[in-house]
Order: structure tokens, then C-alpha cells, then sequence
């Protein structure tokens, strides 16, 4: 309930809502992919904690960012896990995060440069 | 999202985690790693389900749920609160209901809106016989009927809420009915419940025996709702009539307060009509309302100039016969108009409609101080509480929540009074309705909560919730932690600034309350001057008989003797002390008018005709010259007693007797000349509340045109159903057929005055309830104000201060609360009167004794609610006081 934790969620928040959007940009995934996905593109270095991708996921599919529907996994059909697909909205969303991404990471790449050279 | 369908979410939501859980412990081998790298599976669904957006709604129920128990834990305050709402809520509901049925609530029948209303501008007054102004003839209905183009149909009925024998022999009973023009019910666009409804090939002149069409819910009392009630008859004025069909079920006709049983086409009226009524060919008799719908495309005032447009030729073409050239003369300069009548036509509504219109302002202001009321109640609640919510927030509470809280508490009290109020309102209306409704007027008006009673319902319990939630409400969430813990209610004196909300709104209970006192006062005193008004007659002990003598009709001879029977052989009766007849009962009754010139004087006086005895039994004093006798039954000379106004008019102040005057011809009175043989004092005509017109009185026997029936005043001792019971012995015998009704003189006059009766009741009611409320409400601020200042009165006691002193610091704080409400309410009162002085008799809006009436009753009875608490702080031990410190 205190104000400190809630901030630092925030931070994270918003850089783990475009990594998940990225990720479904390669195709459908459930959540155990999508963790998988992160982890491994970032050798390990992105743990993501598994318990706060979930609220993230469902954070996205109300802002319908994402949308999600039980399916039977590929070769096991007994098997359904709840897939995560990217809306069109989420795409332009994506497009945007991106963006304010690059314009932030160079922003502060110069900023960082400038330092080291003086 | 919804929150019912939250289960199947949370389900949903566990089966995702566990194949997450699954595919980690496949991955890892080991099921306890995989919970590890997931993490605390509670806290990840707690964070999900904020994710969904529920935690609100949650928070809400939560609320509402607290809100429930605390105000169950006071259940004085929830009984006064609802209690106190409901009042006020039903009232307004009962009278909006009202308003609503009279005024506002479209006829049922499609597109309403397309209806309006024909007559002739500025009313038919002034020549010929009608029941209201707005009436035109039969002859006038055929030829807007004809040469119109602004409407698609128009249509005739007879208005006024006539009724008819129906039935057979000592079945047959009095229903209101209707004679209706044959496109009545197509130009309506309703279609039958059973059967078929009247068409225009029913309304042939000289239709025989048409058929004849039921409401529905004289089909259900009278025949059941049985379909097999088509083709058998209804004996209407002796007369059969085949069942045709059913109107439909909501139908209740055009006329709002007023329902009728069947109807039958206008060609019907020969036959059961009475006969001045029943020639469809006469000028001059006004009984038919005007309804038109209008053509797609053109406006009520379109078709108004059109029909404006048309008039001189419609006038000329149905010119009344046999009335003096200068009569006529007015009748070509007639023309006609359109009005509004999607909601039908109604004389309740010049009757009731400001007096409708004031109650709901005066239950509004009821409603007001209730609300001020329970805002009082609820920010001392606030304020006792104050700890309770400076803990709150010192734990963490955000100060939103606990205004969402209070107003949650203030949102239940509410829903719980209006659903009350709503109860109340349906026995209220209903009650006003019956007030209202009289024997000779009985009043039908659909009260049921239509859309437009329940969104005035919701918007007013929505707008109290408001009025005394959000005060308290802002102030349980200024609750500053550390000051309330600090000084808790131990402050030595109370803190000015803290009550000043309070003062203002006990200030504006009492200034309200003055405006209701003060209408409430000006009401009473209203319905007393008409109720102690001396008519100038005798109406106690009197009792009204009508005898029917139309069927079969008799000649002008028969007629006369047969009612000189009557009136001799009544007066043997026993129990009857004196009888006489009369043509116009007064007050109530009826008017007659003729046009009378005398010298250089022309004007018009009320005409009477009256037996001998008429003066002494209603003990109207003749001041000069002589009452009729048996003598005046020549042919000449013609004989008249007048009033004083009429002695005023044409003769000024000489002596009146002997000199003569000429009545003005009109269609079965020839002008005539009549000799004055004596002068009566003068006495109300019509309405008590007019002014005394000129009256004529003529003896029975001269009068020019056979009578259709005959109307006694019959004074008696003996009660009135033990006369009554005498009369219909001896008509039985003695005249068998002949039909006969009675009222009570005093009551007929007594029902004219429902609406000042109404009036009176209601605001005086409303007025003391207020007053009730707001020295209720001034009593509990006080006792809290003083419950505040405990520790000061405390301390001045000990150091020596005498109770009466103490006594007198309390009531002055009252004092001055009383005298700036006054204040207000005084000059509010002097402002707003003026809107309720055509509802009054005889007095003016801005009289001061009525304000200084209301204004001391007010200020004992806020005397009496602040001297209590007063009483008891100045009987407050110091020890006691001072020790709980």
C-alpha cells in the first residue's frame, strides 16, 4: 500500500508492456513463451519475473492492446493454454512505445557521451 | 467486464497460472523451483484482479455494505431519517402525480400531439346555453366540419360529463355517457377492444336506434369482459341500443378527471337528449367540444389563422334565431381559434392548475427543510465521528474513500425514503383525488406512476441525497489526524467557524418555514371568509329536489299544472315544513341570463322564476314592496322582485316599486315587460366567490317556457334520507315514472368550495409539519451546540453564574438564529405571496396580520425547542461537567 513499491512497478511496467508487445509481434504466444521469449532474447540477462508478466498481460488485454483465447498447444491437443495475439491497436501501439524508446535510449546516450567526453 | 461474470475469470485466471506452473516444473523438473521462479501466487492474482478494474466496484459494495451497518447501528436515526424522507419525497410525488395526471399526460391515443382543440376565441359567453365556454354548436360543428382544410378530421363530442338513464324499470341507474360524432373514433386512430367502434355510417341524421359502443370498463362490471355482449342491447333514456363493440382498455375518453360508459353517435340525441337539447338544427345551444387532427405538415397555429380565416362565413351560415339584432350582431363578429390538445381538454385545469402548481412548490419547501434536517443529524454524526475518521486517515485511508463512505450512508437513506415516499405518495394522490371527487362531480383521474412520475421520483430523491449528503460527507474527510486526536470534543468553548454550516441551515429552516406558515395561514383565513360568508340566504335544513317531468314531454300548460301538483302535495308531506320551486338552485346551479333595458340603462340580470314561499323559506328578507302571490298568475301585468345590485343598476337610488323594465328576446323568451312589486336583500348567484350580480325574480306562473323538471327546496327538520325516503313513498304512488334526485343545499354549496377546503387542508398541514421540522431541527443543533459547550457552562456555573443567566445565554443564541430567519423568510413571503392571490377570498397576499401570526407561531415553538436544552444546561452539575476532563 505504500507509495514507493507502486512507483517502481510503474517504472517496469512500462518497458515490460513493449517488451510483451514485441514478443507477440513473431506470432501468438501464452504466458510461459512470452517469459521464455524475453529471457532468452536478452541471454538471461531480462529476468523477467514471472509473477509480474501476468498482471502486465492482463493490464494489455484490458486496454485491448492484445487479445487472448484458449487453443490446444501445437502437437498436444489435450492440452490448452490461453494465447496472447496481437490487435491492431496494439500494433500501433507498439509503433509508438518504440519510438519514445529510441528518442529516450538516444536521448540519454547523448547525454551519457557528453559526460564522458568532458 | 462484469463482475458476474467474475468466477468463471478467476477460474480461468488459476488455470492459466497452473499450465504456467506446469510447463516451468516440465522445464525444470521440479515443481517447488517452478512455484519459486513464479512467484507469491496470491499477490500475482490480487495484482491481476486490480488489473481487471474490479477493485472499484469492490470497494463500493464494500461500502455500501459498511454504510448499511453503521446506519443499522442507529436505528433512531435511520427511523427519523427515513421516516422524515419519505414524508417528503411521498408528498412530492403525490402532488407532481397530480399535476402530472391533470396536465401533463398526453391522451391515450396515437401521435396526440397532432390534436388540438377548436373553439371560439375568447369563449362562447354571452349568448345562448352552454355548460362551458369552450363549447360550440352542433350547426357550427357541421360547417368547420366541411369547410376545414387544415385538418385530417374533426370530431364532436358532448362534453361536460353528462349522464343517462340506463338500463330498465328499477335497474336502471345514472352512467356518464357520451354522444360522439360518427369519425370520433377513426379520426382518434383507435381500434376496438371487441366488436367494432362507431363509424360515419352510424351517425345518420335520423338514425333510428344506432348502436351504441362501451368502455371497457363498463364491458367488465356490466357484462363480464363476455364477447357474447355484442348484439344484445343497452336501454339507453328508455330507448334500446345494440351493442356494438368495446373502446379500448386505457380509453377513458377526452375529458381528464372524467370517464364515461358508453358512447353513442349524435343522431342519438332526439331520443336521449332532454328536449331543449335535442333539436341538432338549434343555434344557440353550446354543448359539443371541438377536437381536430391536424394535417402532416401544419402547425396548431397554421390551422388557428385558418380557422380564423374562415370564420365569418361559418358564423353567418349558422346565425341564432330569435335573438335581439345586436345579439347577432357579436355572433357574425365570432371567430374561431386552435389550441394545444394532445392532452385532452379538462375544467380542472383552470381550476386546479395554480393551486397544483403551489402545492408542489410548498411540498418542495417541505422536502427542503427535511433535507436541511437530516444534514444537521448527519454532520453531528460527522462530527462524533471525527475520531473514527482521523484514525482512518492516519492509517492510510484515502480521504476520497471515506467521502465515498458518507455519501454511500447518505445514498441508502435516500433509496430507503423515496421507496417509502413512493408507497405513500400512491395513498396521498389517491386521498387528494377523493378529496376533490364530489357526488354531483365525481372525479376520475389516472394516478398510475407512468415514466414521468418515477424520473421526477428518481431526480428528487437525487437531488436530497446531494442536499444532505455532500456537507457531511466533505466534512468527515477534512478530518485532520492530529488535531481530533489531540483535543477529541474536549475543546474548552466550541470553535465558531464549526457550526456556522449548522446556523445557516437551522436560519433557512426558519425563514422556509415562515413561507409555508404564512401560506398556510393565508389559506385558512381564506376558506373561512368564504365558509362564514353570509350568501344572503338560509342553506341549513334545506334539501334540493329535482323531478324529472321531460318523459314523456308535456305541453306548456300540463307542465305547469303537473309541477303545481307536485309542489302542492309535497308540501303536505309530513316532515315538510315548507316547499317552493325555483328554475336555478342557487350557488352551484346553474345560470340564466337575459339582456334587461330600463330607460337610457341597458345591461342583463340573472333570471329566476320562483313559486310564492321561495323568499320566506330561504329567509331572504324583501326590504320593500311584497313577495309573489297567488294573484300573479295573469298574463298581465308581469311581475318582478329584484335585489338590491339590480335597483343599484337601473334605478339608482330612487324608489324602484311600481316602475317597470324590458328583458331583451331571445329564442323562447320574448322580450317582455315586468313591473317591480318588490325588492329582495341582496344574496350570491352562482359562485360565492364572485361579486352579487342583478337578479330578477319572476313568479313560476309566468314564466314563458313549459318546464322539463322541476326543482324543490324543501326545508325540513327531520333529517334528509327520512325526507327523501317520505318523497319516493309518495312518488311512487302518487306519480309512478317519474324520476327524482335530492341533495343537500348546504353540501352543494359546500362542494363548490373543494379546491379553498383543499387548499387550506393541504397548506396548513404542510405548514405546521414544517414548522414541526425546522423547531425539531433548531432543538438538535442547540442541545449539540450546548453538548460542545459543556465545559465552558461548566465553568461559569462554578465560578457562580445563575442557571437563569445561563438559560438566558442559550436562548439568545437561538434569539438571534430566530430573528434573522424571520427576517429572510419574512421578506421571501412578502415577495412570493403575490403568485397565490387568485387562490384567495377576500384577502390580500401581503396581509400583515397573517404574517405576524405565522411569524409568532414560529417563534414559540422555536421558544419552546431551544428553552428545553437551554433548561438543561443550566441545571448541569459543575462537578460532573468539569470531571470527565
Amino acid at each position: 500500500m505504500t507509495n514507493e513499491s507502486s512507483d517502481r512497478i510503474q517504472l517496469l511496467q512500462g518497458t515490460l508492456d513493449m517488451l510483451i508487445l514485441r514478443t507477440l509481434l513473431f506470432g501468438p504466444a501464452h504466458g510461459h513463451q512470452i517469459a521464455k521469449h524475453i529471457q532468452r532474447t536478452t541471454d538471461d540477462l531480462l529476468q523477467v519475473e514471472h509473477g509480474s508478466l501476468y498482471p502486465a498481460l492482463h493490464r494489455l488485454e484490458r486496454k485491448r492492446w492484445i487479445a487472448a483465447r484458449w487453443e490446444p498447444a501445437g502437437k498436444d491437443l489435450k492440452r490448452e493454454f490461453k494465447y496472447y495475439r496481437l490487435t491492431p491497436a496494439g500494433k500501433k501501439r507498439l509503433v509508438a512505445e518504440e519510438s519514445k524508446w529510441k528518442q529516450l535510449t538516444g536521448a540519454i546516450a547523448r547525454v551519457m557521451a557528453r559526460a564522458e567526453e568532458g | 467486464m462484469f463482475w458476474w461474470r467474475r468466477e468463471g475469470r478467476e477460474q480461468e485466471l488459476e488455470r492459466e497460472l497452473r499450465s504456467h506452473l506446469e510447463l516451468e516444473a516440465e522445464e525444470q523438473g521440479d515443481l517447488s523451483a517452478a512455484r519459486r521462479a513464479l512467484g507469491n501466487q496470491t499477490r500475482i492474482m490480487e495484482e491481476v484482479r486490480d488489473a481487471w478494474g474490479w477493485i472499484g466496484l469492490d470497494q463500493l459494495f464494500e461500502d455500501l455494505r459498511y454504510a448499511l451497518r453503521t446506519i443499522r447501528a442507529s436505528p433512531a436515526f435511520l427511523s427519523v431519517a427515513v421516516l422524515s424522507l419519505a414524508l417528503g419525497i411521498g408528498a412530492n410525488t403525490a402532488i407532481f402525480a397530480l399535476v402530472n395526471a391533470v396536465r401533463l399526460r398526453n391522451l391515450p391515443v396515437p401521435d396526440p400531439q397532432e390534436l388540438a382543440t377548436i373553439q371560439i376565441r375568447g369563449g362562447n359567453r354571452g349568448m345562448g346555453l352552454s355548460g362551458d365556454a369552450s363549447q360550440l354548436t352542433y350547426p357550427l360543428f357541421l360547417q368547420i366540419r366541411d369547410h376545414q382544410q387544415a385538418f385530417s378530421g374533426v370530431l364532436a363530442w358532448s362534453s361536460g360529463g353528462q349522464t343517462f338513464l340506463v338500463g330498465e324499470g328499477a335497474q336502471a341507474h345514472r352512467v356518464p355517457g357520451l354522444l360522439v360524432s360518427g369519425n370520433f373514433f377513426r379520426t382518434l386512430r383507435l381500434s376496438p377492444a371487441a366488436g367494432r367502434l362507431l363509424t360515419p355510417e352510424d351517425d345518420r341524421p335520423g338514425c333510428a336506434a344506432p348502436g351504441v359502443v362501451l368502455s371497457y370498463g363498463f364491458w367488465q362490471t356490466e357484462f363480464g369482459g363476455q364477447s357474447s355482449a355484442m348484439g344484445r342491447r343497452l336501454t339507453v333514456e328508455g330507448h334500446p341500443h345494440e351493442i356494438i363493440g368495446v373502446a379500448p382498455v386505457n380509453f377513458s375518453g377526452l375529458e381528464v378527471g372524467r370517464n364515461f360508459d358508453f358512447a353513442l353517435p349524435i343522431c342519438a340525441q332526439s331520443n336521449v337528449l332532454p328536449a331543449w337539447e335535442a333539436s341538432p338544427l338549434r343555434t344557440d345551444v353550446y354543448w359539443l367540444s371541438i377536437l381536430g387532427r391536424l394535417k402532416p405538415g401544419w402547425s396548431v397555429a397554421q390551422a388557428s389563422q385558418h380557422l380564423q380565416a374562415i370564420s365569418p362565413p361559418l358564423m353567418e351560415a349558422t346565425l341564432p334565431v330569435g335573438y335581439a339584432a345586436d345579439s347577432v350582431e357579436r355572433y357574425r363578429e365570432r371567430s374561431l381559434e386552435a389550441l394545444p390538445g394532445g392532452n385532452g381538454i379538462s375544467p380542472l385545469r383552470s381550476q386546479y392548475d395554480a393551486a397544483l402548481w403551489l402545492l408542489l412548490g410548498i411540498t418542495a419547501l417541505v422536502l427542503f427543510i427535511a433535507c436541511s434536517n437530516l444534514a444537521n443529524l448527519m454532520l453531528a454524526r460527522a462530527t462524533a465521528r471525527q475520531r473514527e475518521f482521523a484514525v482512518r486517515v492516519a492509517l492510510g485511508a484515502p480521504r476520497m474513500r471515506l467521502v465515498r463512505q458518507a455519501l454511500c450512508e447518505s445514498l441508502l437513506l435516500a433509496a430507503a425514503g423515496s421507496a417509502l415516499g413512493l408507497a405513500l405518495s400512491r395513498l396521498l394522490s389517491g386521498a387528494v383525488a377523493r378529496f376533490l371527487s364530489t357526488e354531483n362531480n365525481p372525479l376520475v383521474l389516472d394516478l398510475s406512476m407512468d415514466a414521468r412520475v418515477l424520473s421526477f421520483t428518481a431526480a428528487v430523491t437525487i437531488a436530497t441525497c446531494i442536499l444532505f449528503g455532500v456537507m457531511p460527507a466533505l466534512r468527515a474527510s477534512r478530518a485532520e489526524p492530529m488535531a481530533a486526536m489531540k483535543t477529541g470534543s474536549r475543546g474548552l468553548t466550541a470553535d465558531r467557524e464549526r457550526f456556522s454550516f449548522q446556523r445557516v441551515l437551522v436560519v433557512l429552516q426558519i425563514a422556509v418555514s415562515l413561507m409555508l406558515l404564512v401560506g398556510a395561514v393565508l389559506f385558512v383565513r381564506s376558506f373561512r371568509n368564504l365558509m362564514t360568508l353570509d350568501p344572503g340566504f338560509r342553506e341549513r335544513g334545506i334539501l334540493v329536489a329535482w323531478f324529472d317531468l321531460s318523459h314523456p314531454p308535456l305541453g306548456y300548460g300540463a307542465s305547469k299544472r303537473l309541477e303545481r301538483d307536485i309542489l302542492a302535495e309535497v308540501r303536505t308531506l309530513p316532515h315538510v315544513e315548507s316547499a317552493a320551486t325555483t328554475t336555478t338552485v342557487l350557488i352551484g346551479g346553474g345560470a340564466w341570463s337575459l339582456g334587461v333595458h330600463s330607460g337610457s340603462t341597458d345591461w342583463w340580470a340573472r333570471f329566476t322564476w320562483v313559486s310564492p314561499g321561495h323568499f320566506s323559506l330561504l329567509e331572504i328578507p324583501i326590504l320593500a314592496g311584497r313577495d309573489f302571490d297567488a294573484s300573479d298568475n295573469g298574463d298581465f301585468p308581469k311581475v318582478a322582485v329584484v335585489n338590491e345590485t339590480f335597483v343599484h343598476r337601473f334605478f339608482g337610488n330612487t324608489n324602484p316599486i311600481g316602475r317597470t323594465f324590458r328583458s331583451r328576446t331571445e329564442p323562447n323568451y320574448p322580450e317582455t315587460e315586468y313591473q317591480i312589486v318588490g325588492v329582495t336583500r341582496d344574496t350570491r348567484y352562482f359562485d360565492l366567490r364572485e361579486p352579487v350580480d342583478p337578479m330578477v325574480y319572476a313568479p313560476a306562473s309566468q314564466n314563458p317556457v313549459a318546464v322539463l323538471g322541476s326543482h324543490l327546496y324543501i326545508r325540513s327538520q327531520a333529517p334528509p334520507s327520512v325526507v327523501i325516503a317520505n318523497i319516493r313513498r309518495w312518488l311512487a304512488v302518487s306519480h309512478p315514472g317519474i324520476p327524482a334526485e335530492f341533495r343537500v343545499f348546504q353540501t352543494q354549496i359546500e362542494d363548490g368550495l373543494i379546491r379553498e377546503r383543499l387548499m387550506a387542508a393541504l397548506s396548513g398541514f404542510f405548514g405546521v409539519l414544517a414548522a414541526l421540522l425546522a423547531t425539531i431541527g433548531l432543538y438538535g443543533v442547540i442541545c449539540y451546540i450546548m453538548e460542545r459547550r459543556r465545559n465552558e457552562i461548566g465553568i461559569r456555573l462554578a465560578l457562580g453564574a445563575r442557571p437563569p443567566k445561563v438559560v438566558g445565554l442559550v436562548m439568545k443564541e437561538a434569539a438571534v438564529l430566530l430573528i434573522i430567519g424571520l427576517g429572510i423568510g419574512a421578506a421571501c413571503a412578502l415577495a412570493l405571496t403575490p403568485a397565490t392571490t387568485s387562490l384567495l377570498f377576500r384577502l390580500s397576499a401581503n396581509d400583515p396580520l397573517t404574517l405576524v401570526a405565522a411569524a409568532g407561531l414560529l417563534a414559540a415553538a422555536v421558544a419552546v425547542g431551544s428553552y428545553l436544552p437551554a433548561r438543561r444546561a443550566s441545571r448541569l452539575d459543575p462537578m460532573t461537567a468539569l470531571r470527565c476532563e
